[in-house]
């Protein structure tokens, strides 16, 4: 989440009487005509966005810094020159803002025309469709063909990884991936390459994501706005619009993720994270946006089994635990709790680690307690 | 509070080689070393003396000799002539009359450098030292005033003075966006922050313009002194240079200054006692023209990718690592001694109304004198092409000038009155910009023209926005086609259209400025973009693809030349009949019509 602009009431109350003036204190300006009021230090964008008011953008994401390439979002703002863009513009009092006229939607549709002339359009079977900025933009404008053709990307890139599925024909070089990779992971494996209109978004020296150092968090194929990064391990398992959204906190560690798992036909086809709740706020690594294959594979234990004759059969909990319970008892009346040791799991919350910690210590008696640390 | 070394007299008689980078290129410094070693055999090293200096001006007329008190020039010195100046210089002294300068052969000699008709207009302000001081000697930068302004404003002027005095000045930055120099330092001095950074732009990189490189060359303690006063009035410690690594003679003269600087206490801590630091690094760049606008300039220092930023913040506000840094250009920079040690109503006493003082331009293309000029703002078009240019080199008359480089504007004859000052050229679509000045003759397709400026700014798009890294693609891919004849109707409505949205959206001015190439020839030389399209014409005949060669039958001799010559074979004759050329064979080399003894083969 976006933090800047909030407003830090404790500093409203001092500020206010010691100067005179209100520190932090809201900003109102005009949007189309109508007054608005905006948290101080906040982008036209974001106040746009928060009044309902709609901006094409597609270098945004409120993840990252304000960017100011795809030139989408420019508006005009009285005693400005030209058309500043809205996600670079940090509002001001009095401000008067035009978020649509003739002008704005004639440039903004020469844009998109732009980006399209330079695009691999595949929408029958992209993996973006149905979630793709350009398409979205494409409609909105009722652009059915660019009237700027020319010279065009072309697809070829050899990752043979098994988890980001890479096509340049329909990068729009908006950096986004770059940047998230930049300032979010702080992995660096993105990087603009090139310049003119061969420029590019590439890892160094083209190597595949393999070789760069990529950890495959897909935090990069999370922000692609078009089908230029996708996720491979859902590939041809569902459209956008077919799948069902089911948020649920992830389960692999105790940071405890939002999460939501796009299912098909009672399969999970992939996963995001929503952008407006924590504690991650739209950001997955690696195991939670990928690991989730477990889930449904047929080798996963759904019950406790019990050795019975020297065979492991099925077993209720009830069963399971009173057996446990009864061994864990018997080795530490027979040998002292020191004979015991536990080993927690970094999958468990750290109530749950405190609780086991507790069971090990006064429950059974024993200091031989250990976590793995790490997944 | 300056103490020069004078262990080394000035000696009498000075024999000026100019080593900038287009007369070493033509072997000045062999010529100065033939005059060393001549003067040295005669046992004369105390009283005549060869300075190596910056550039003269003339380059068209390189290697540039200037000889004793009186300036007598000799124009392009070879080694042969150099050992006749020789024999004058370490004899009577009178000037070698056959090796001075001629405006044409047979015409009358012009003795003195300074009565030559390319310099008649030209006021050196920024060049002043250029051509008459060493500038790898520190002394023979004192010896010309340099460090006196800086001496006085630190023992007599506080920050606010010297911002006052250039804002007073009218003194606009010379790098291209033309913004009030002291307001920009106001800005810089009110911002809030522990550090500041005063950096000196010398990332000159349009095609044709070398403005920059010649004072770094030929008299970079101007440009040190600039710093070191702007440092002080904005309350900067630190500072860079980002200079272009292609200027390597730059680079190394700057580095000398800059440690010669150091040592004597001009620069780096409490200089000259004054209590006031400074220190300056070099930056080079890696070759990419968009590091000239300030956000990338400051993107590449920091270590990262040169590309622009939106604005605000502005520099002045955060910009090196987030803090207040002032960026001047070279050109602005070396303005600034001058003006405080002559006072800013001397300066503003220059020019015209919103453009005051001087302009160096980069003159070149199908004029007589091709050089660098300084020239008070506010001469014509006219003045600067045909007065200090020469007019044309060729029979052909000069049809435009392109002021500004590839930001700039197309300009036809029929403008030529215009003033060259900010307002005057805006409002014909053209820019001062950072001085590039190019003369073109009717031999020059101006479809073409633009076609090249727009493929280099194209080329040079960092690809960051959306309408500089495609947009200008798409203009140079139809403007391509018009130049190879595969223009279509309608083009000249996409090219305007086009033009007109990467004008309005683009991030920064590199990508806004691009399409003026393109725009301003539209507007004044559309009929030969008609031609191009409609006819598949090209009245210059420079597009290949839509001229071809033909045999002036009363003019052809039938000596066979061209036959023999032709690489493909495309000419053919019967014996004593006149030649042919065969229009489907001919790949347009061009070799035929240089090789014609009778000028019988003409472009059509």
């Amino acid at each position: 989440m976006n933090t800047r602009g909030i407003i830090n009431t404790s500093a409203v109350a001092t500020g206010a009487q010691a100067t005179g003036v209100v520190e932090g204190s809201m900003v109102t300006l005009a949007i189309d005509g109508r007054v608005v009021t905006a948290r101080p230090g906040a982008t036209v964008l974001e106040t746009c966005r928060e009044a309902g008011v709609h901006i094409p953008t597609l270098c945004h994401d409120p993840r990252l810094e304000p960017y100011g390439a795809c030139r989408l979002c420019i508006v005009e703002i009285e005693g400005m020159r030209g058309y500043p863009t809205s996600c670079t513009t940090v509002v001001a009092q009095d401000m008067a803002v035009t978020t649509t006229s003739e002008t704005l939607r004639a440039l903004r549709s020469d844009l998109v025309e732009l980006l399209l002339s330079d695009h691999k359009v595949e929408c029958l079977t992209c993996e973006a469709s149905g979630g793709c900025g350009l398409q979205d933009l494409a409609y909105e404008f009722g652009i059915e063909t660019s009237r700027f053709e020319g010279a065009k990307h072309v697809s070829e890139v050899d990752d043979p990884n098994p988890l980001i599925a890479r096509d340049p024909a329909k990068c729009i070089s908006c950096g986004r991936c770059v940047r998230i990779c930049d300032e979010v992971q702080g992995c660096h494996v993105w990087g603009h390459t090139k310049r003119g209109f061969d420029a590019l978004p590439d890892t160094p020296s083209s190597v595949s994501l393999l070789d760069a150092g990529c950890e495959f968090c897909g935090q990069c194929v999370s922000t692609c706005p078009t089908g230029a990064l996708t996720d491979r391990v859902g590939r041809f398992r569902g459209r956008r619009w077919e799948v069902t959204w089911t948020e649920t906190t992830c389960g692999y560690c105790g940071v405890g993720c939002a999460i939501e798992f796009a299912t098909k036909g009672g399969q999970i086809v992939g996963a995001r994270a929503p952008l407006d709740k924590g504690p991650n706020y739209g950001n997955l690594c690696a195991k939670g946006r990928y690991g989730w294959s477990f889930a449904q594979h047929p080798d996963r234990l759904t019950t406790p089994l019990v050795r019975r004759d020297g065979e492991l059969t099925p077993a209720t909990w009830d069963e399971a635990l009173s057996l446990v319970a009864q061994k864990l008892a018997a080795i530490r009346d027979e040998h002292t709790g020191s004979a015991v040791a536990g080993l927690a799991s970094a999958k468990c919350t750290n109530e749950e680690n405190y609780l086991f910690q507790k069971l090990l210590r006064a429950g059974i008696g024993t200091h031989n307690i250990d976590h793995c640390a790490r997944l | 509070m300056i103490a020069p070394d004078t262990s080394t007299p000035r000696a009498a008689y000075e024999v000026r080689v100019c080593a900038g980078s287009a007369c070493v290129a033509n072997g000045s410094l062999q010529i100065a070393q033939r005059f060393e070693e001549a003067i040295a055999r005669n046992g004369l090293a105390g009283s005549v003396r060869v300075i190596k200096t910056g550039c003269h001006g003339l380059c068209a007329r390189g290697p540039v000799v200037v000889v004793g008190p009186d300036g007598v020039f000799y124009p392009a010195v070879d080694l042969d002539a150099a050992d006749r100046i020789i024999v004058s210089v370490l004899g009577d002294r009178e000037p070698v009359e056959p090796l001075l300068f001629r405006e044409s052969p047979g015409a009358d000699s012009i003795a003195r450098y300074a009565d030559v008709p390319f310099n008649a207009r030209q006021q050196r302000i920024v060049l002043r030292n250029c051509g008459v001081i060493d500038p790898e000697s520190l002394d023979s930068a004192f010896a010309a005033g340099d460090y006196v302004a800086l001496s006085t404003a630190l023992a007599t002027m506080t920050p606010e003075q010297v911002i006052e005095m250039v804002r007073d000045s009218g003194l606009r930055g010379r790098g291209g966006a033309g913004f009030s120099t002291g307001m920009k330092w106001q800005l810089a001095r009110a911002a809030e922050g522990d550090l500041k950074y005063l950096c000196c732009n010398a990332d000159e990189g349009d095609p044709g313009a070398f403005m920059d490189r010649a004072v770094l060359e030929g008299d970079p303690h101007a440009v040190l002194e600039g710093m070191a006063l702007a440092a002080y009035a904005i309350g900067a410690s630190e500072g860079y240079v980002y200079v272009r690594a292609e200027y390597p003679l730059a680079v190394k003269r700057l580095r000398k200054a800059i440690a010669d600087a150091e040592a004597r206490g001009l620069l780096g801590k409490d200089i000259m006692g004054s209590g006031f630091s400074y220190s300056v690094s070099i930056r080079e760049g890696a070759g990419a023209f968009v590091c000239g606008e300030e956000t990338a300039l400051i993107a590449s220092v920091e270590g990262r990718r040169g590309m622009p930023r939106p604005r605000p913040p502005f520099p002045t506000t955060s910009g090196l690592w987030n803090r207040p840094t002032c960026i001047n250009n070279v050109e602005t920079l070396a303005n600034i001694p001058w003006i405080v040690a002559n006072g800013a109503e001397a300066y503003a006493a220059i020019g015209t109304g919103n453009s005051k003082g001087t302009k160096v331009f980069a003159l070149t293309g199908h004029v007589h004198y091709t050089g660098l000029v300084e020239v008070p703002m506010g001469l014509t078009v006219r003045e600067m092409v045909h007065e200090i240019g020469g007019g044309s080199s060729s029979e052909r008359p000069i049809k435009a000038v392109q002021i500004g480089g590839p930001s700039g504007g197309c300009l036809p004859a029929s403008l030529f009155d215009t003033h060259i000052d900010y307002d005057a050229l805006a409002s014909v679509g053209a820019v001062v910009g950072s001085g590039g000045l190019v003369a073109v003759d009717k031999s020059t397709c101006m479809v073409e023209f633009a076609r090249y400026f727009l493929a280099f700014t194209q080329d040079e798009s960092c690809g960051k926005c959306v309408p500089c890294r495609i947009g200008t693609k798409r203009m140079l891919e139809i403007v391509t086609r018009i130049t190879e004849g595969h223009g279509q109707p309608g083009d000249i409505e996409t090219l305007e259209r086009l033009g007109n949205l990467v004008r309005s959206t683009s991030l920064c001015a590199l990508g806004g400025t691009a399409a003026n190439p393109v725009l301003t020839t539209l507007k004044y030389f559309r009929e030969e973009y008609e031609e191009h399209i409609s006819e598949k014409k090209c009245r210059a005949h420079a597009c290949g693809a839509l001229s071809t060669y033909a045999v002036i039958p009363e003019k052809c001799k039938g000596c066979g030349v061209c036959k023999k010559n032709c690489p493909v074979n495309a000419i053919s004759s019967v014996i004593k009949e006149q030649y042919t050329i065969d229009p489907d064979t001919c790949v347009k080399c061009g070799i035929c019509e240089a090789k014609c003894p009778f000028d019988a083969i003409i472009r059509v």
